[in-house]
């Protein structure tokens, strides 16, 4: 075999933080074939963007290099001048950042951009650089390139941007692209399209490719190997097949058995020894009585902003006691609306919200929160990190609501009750006079749960509740969630845009797009027979780990 | 969480000594404000005309003024009017600034508009001038220098808790707040102003050197304090008609008094924005 065009020896890089040195990445070692795809996949703080950074010199001041090599075509990247190193950043290797809006400057009309790239590596004229700029747009495939020359990044969507930023890291052909989790944060249709185009261009142009990602299936559609770290090690390395299916590190199995897929059960995403909570015995529901009105009913509820067009329109459903109901969009389908609107938070501009046969629609929601229906309606917010307040320990968010609404006053109760919900989320009673920045994101997750099941409500509007979490963690608060359904007889309202879990969780979904319904169903029936365009497509957008190795074992 | 933050402030403070060195001198400056009238050496309203225009000395170290008076016991006297003017004004236009930005950040619509037009129309002004006209039409006294150096100040609270609550009233926790039964007034009065509190104690902190040049310039051109009150600005100004004749230290000390206060004050604000600055707390 040739020798390899990137060579990571034993690589070990530290951060000093003020608790000491913090050990990142403890010993990698991996190689990259020219035009080789590669994935590096991880949950958060497993060291696989450090990695990334190191091989390109990019590590802040705090991060060192403190054992290993990187050979880059036998040259030890560890040991460039900085001079050197300006010649191989862009020319030899360049780097996909994760969020491309941040990662262009806001100022300078994204065509400089690309020629201000090319300029910094090529001698050449003003004018050639921006024909090479504008060649580079079409190369990636943006719409009416001539115009978008001029345009600014924020007039672009996440999507273009991220193109913008593929056409800068590709502008002088390098001989490897590192990308970041280069699709994180955009929809998934968005997803599918900016991963193809980065495939085909690397392949294209013979480019070797580092992915890094925390979602494995993604890696397993577009990478021929893929490495798993875990906090700063290396401790897997196969081909997708063979790491799904026969995953030998403990670790790997674990995270292949969270990724959730359009078969898995709720059930199978963690071992029963790990989940954290003590299973009650699970009664068997019956079904409703003939007759019974609907816990839920919207009807016909739009909302418009200020002037612009409707954000909803027309939206009907209802739900059931215990029922799960899932309510999908890309971004901007008013999905965010809709179960603000339901939670009583925003008013709607138009139709009708009855709650347990009553109406509830007409309430302003500046008024809601003297409703006796107020503590019935709770929410959980999308980001954990933002949905607790600063200044209150987790005792406090979860005895807000208790003294608010349950008009509990101190004392042993209260203790006691908080205590009661903690435990049934599964956090520990030691990590209640903690602050949220003292928290982990899955103990973050767990709090804002508590808080929301603290008064017992019977309708719960999730808000893509899973998104800003591991995928492990995810597992563990996806099958917290089904519990407390099952035995509370809690309905869920779960806003998101991950169909997989979706299909797992919810019996029903409504397909948003554009504030309008597009299709709704049992979930089964509508993921494994679309009946929309719209709703095929984002089926088919998900990367599933299943169909991708499927798809590889039919490609070899 | 106390444990911590003094855990977190020491470290800082091994960083960055001069918060150290300011938090000192403030609190100096705070400790002669309240015992400066039980310490000092001399009288200082008691007229001396042997001992006029003395330069510095054993016996007056800062100096005597051209009526014989001490220099450096009318500087720590001062002390205390000068600071209670600044922290009197900063707090007014701090509690209103506060109140009224929050309800502005967070509401939004109508009442932003019309609130952040009357702001920009009063910044339009020349604060100092705007203050000068402040006093001279309520009366020259020293309630209305406070009034003044508090009007002036308002805007900047104004807008600067209406930026902090702006970005924070679309949060998770402020929606969560609502959904556990708050009404929109406690939200923003129980929940979003404790939040701002610590980036607004920074801008007290710069604010309050800022204030005490505000009041010390008022006097020093004959607004608000009157002679023979001891007071930094109008030593200053007392002392300008000397200093031809060489007799610098009635300018100087009173100067450099002001200069320090002022230093301190803006040395802690900057020290009190990285301690509070949670990006630094890792």
């Amino acid at each position: 075999m040739t020798e390899p065009l990137l060579k990571i020896d034993n690589l070990h890089v530290s951060f000093s933080t003020r608790r000491g040195v913090v050990e990142a990445v403890r010993g990698v070692t991996l190689s990259v074939q020219e035009g080789e795809v590669l994935g590096l996949v991880g949950e958060s703080g497993s060291g696989k963007s450090v990695t990334g950074f190191a091989t390109t010199r990019l590590l802040d001041a705090a991060g060192r290099v403190t054992a290993g090599k990187i050979l880059f075509r036998g040259q030890d990247v560890t040991k460039l001048s900085s001079d050197d190193l300006r010649h191989l950043r862009g020319a030899a290797m360049s780097m996909i950042f994760q969020n491309p809006r941040s990662a262009l400057n806001p100022i300078r009309a994204v065509g400089q951009q690309i020629a201000d790239a090319i300029l910094t590596h090529k001698r050449m004229s003003k004018e050639a650089a921006h024909a090479e700029a504008l060649e580079l747009l079409r190369a990636v495939q943006i719409r009416d390139p001539e115009r978008r020359m001029a345009a600014y990044p924020h007039e672009l969507s996440g999507g273009m941007c991220q193109r913008v930023m593929i056409a800068i890291a590709i502008s002088c052909n390098p001989a490897l692209l590192i990308a970041d989790e280069p699709t994180t944060g955009l929809d998934v249709t968005t997803q599918k399209v900016v991963m193809d185009l980065l495939a085909a261009i690397a392949s294209a142009r013979g480019m070797a490719t580092i992915l890094i990602t925390h979602d494995l299936g993604l890696a397993a559609r577009y990478c021929r190997r893929i490495v798993v770290m875990e906090q700063g090690r290396l401790v897997e390395e196969a081909a997708p097949r063979t790491l799904f299916n026969a995953p030998r590190h403990p670790y790997t199995k674990r995270l292949v058995a969270a990724s959730p897929t359009a078969s898995s059960r709720i059930e199978d995403l963690v071992p029963e020894e790990e989940r954290g909570y003590v299973a009650i015995g699970d009664r068997p529901k019956p079904p409703p009585a003939p007759g019974t009105p609907p816990l839920l009913e919207v009807r016909k509820l739009a909302k418009r902003f200020d002037q612009g067009a409707a954000a909803v329109a027309e939206f009907s459903m209802t739900m059931a006691a215990g029922e799960s109901v899932g309510l999908v969009g890309e971004s901007g389908s008013g999905k965010s609306t809709t179960s603000r609107m339901i939670c009583r938070l925003i008013d709607p501009s138009e139709g009708d919200i009855v709650f347990d046969g009553q109406s509830i629609g007409h309430v302003p929601a500046r008024d809601f929160h003297r409703s006796p229906f107020r503590k019935d309606i709770q929410m959980v917010f999308q980001d954990p990190n933002e949905s607790l307040n600063p200044r209150f320990t987790a005792f406090d968010c979860i005895a807000h609501p208790l003294m608010r609404l349950a008009g509990l006053r101190g004392g042993d109760a209260l203790r006691q009750r908080v205590e009661e919900c903690a435990q049934r989320v599964g956090l520990p009673a030691d990590l209640l006079p903690r602050f949220p920045h003292q928290l982990s994101g899955g103990q973050k997750a767990r709090v804002g749960i508590a808080r929301a099941i603290a008064c017992r409500p019977r309708l719960l509007v999730l808000d893509e509740p899973t998104a800003a979490l591991d995928v492990s963690v995810q597992a563990v608060v996806l099958q917290l969630l089904d519990r407390l359904r099952r035995e509370d007889d809690l309905a869920l309202l779960f806003v998101s845009h991950d169909l997989n879990v979706v299909r797992m969780i919810c019996g029903r979904t409504i397909v948003l797009r554009n504030g309008a319904i597009v299709e709704q169903g049992e979930s089964r029936a509508l993921f494994d027979n679309p009946k929309s365009d719209y709703t095929r497509e984002l089926v088919a957008a998900i990367p599933n780990i299943e169909i991708e190795t499927r798809r590889a074992a039919a490609a070899l | 969480m106390t444990s911590t933050t003094l855990r977190h402030s020491i470290w800082i403070l091994r960083g960055n000594p001069l918060t150290g060195v300011a938090a000192t001198g403030v609190l100096l400056l705070i400790l002669v404000a309240i015992f400066g009238p039980w310490i000092v050496p001399y009288d200082p309203i008691a007229s001396n005309v042997q001992e006029a225009l003395l330069p510095p000395s054993a016996a007056h170290i800062a100096g005597t003024d051209q009526l014989g008076r001490d220099v450096f016991s009318r500087l720590i006297v001062a002390a205390r009017l000068d600071l209670a003017i600044a922290v009197s004004a900063v707090s007014i236009s701090f509690v209103l600034g506060a109140v009224i930005g929050s309800f502005c950040g967070y509401a939004g619509g109508r009442l932003d508009r019309t609130v952040g037009r009357f702001v920009d129309v009063m910044m339009a002004f020349p604060l100092f001038v705007l203050a000068m006209a402040m006093v001279a039409a309520l009366g020259n006294r020293v309630e209305n220098i406070v009034i003044a150096t508090a009007v002036i100040n308002l805007p900047f609270y104004i807008r600067f808790a209406r930026a902090e609550v702006n970005v924070r009233r679309n949060l998770g926790w402020v929606e969560a707040a609502r959904a556990c039964g708050e009404s929109h007034i406690s939200v923003v009065l129980r929940f979003l102003l404790p939040n701002i509190l610590p980036a607004m104690a920074v801008q007290m902190s710069l604010n309050l050197g800022w204030a005490i040049l505000n009041a010390a310039g008022l006097s020093f051109i004959g607004l608000g304090v009157k002679p023979p009150t001891p007071e930094w600005g109008i030593m200053v100004a007392e002392g300008a008609r000397f200093i031809s004749t060489g007799r610098w230290w009635l300018v100087a000390f009173p100067g450099l008094a002001l200069m320090l206060a002022v230093l301190c004050f803006n040395l802690l604000g900057d020290g009190m924005r990285d301690i509070l600055d949670p990006r630094m707390r890792t």
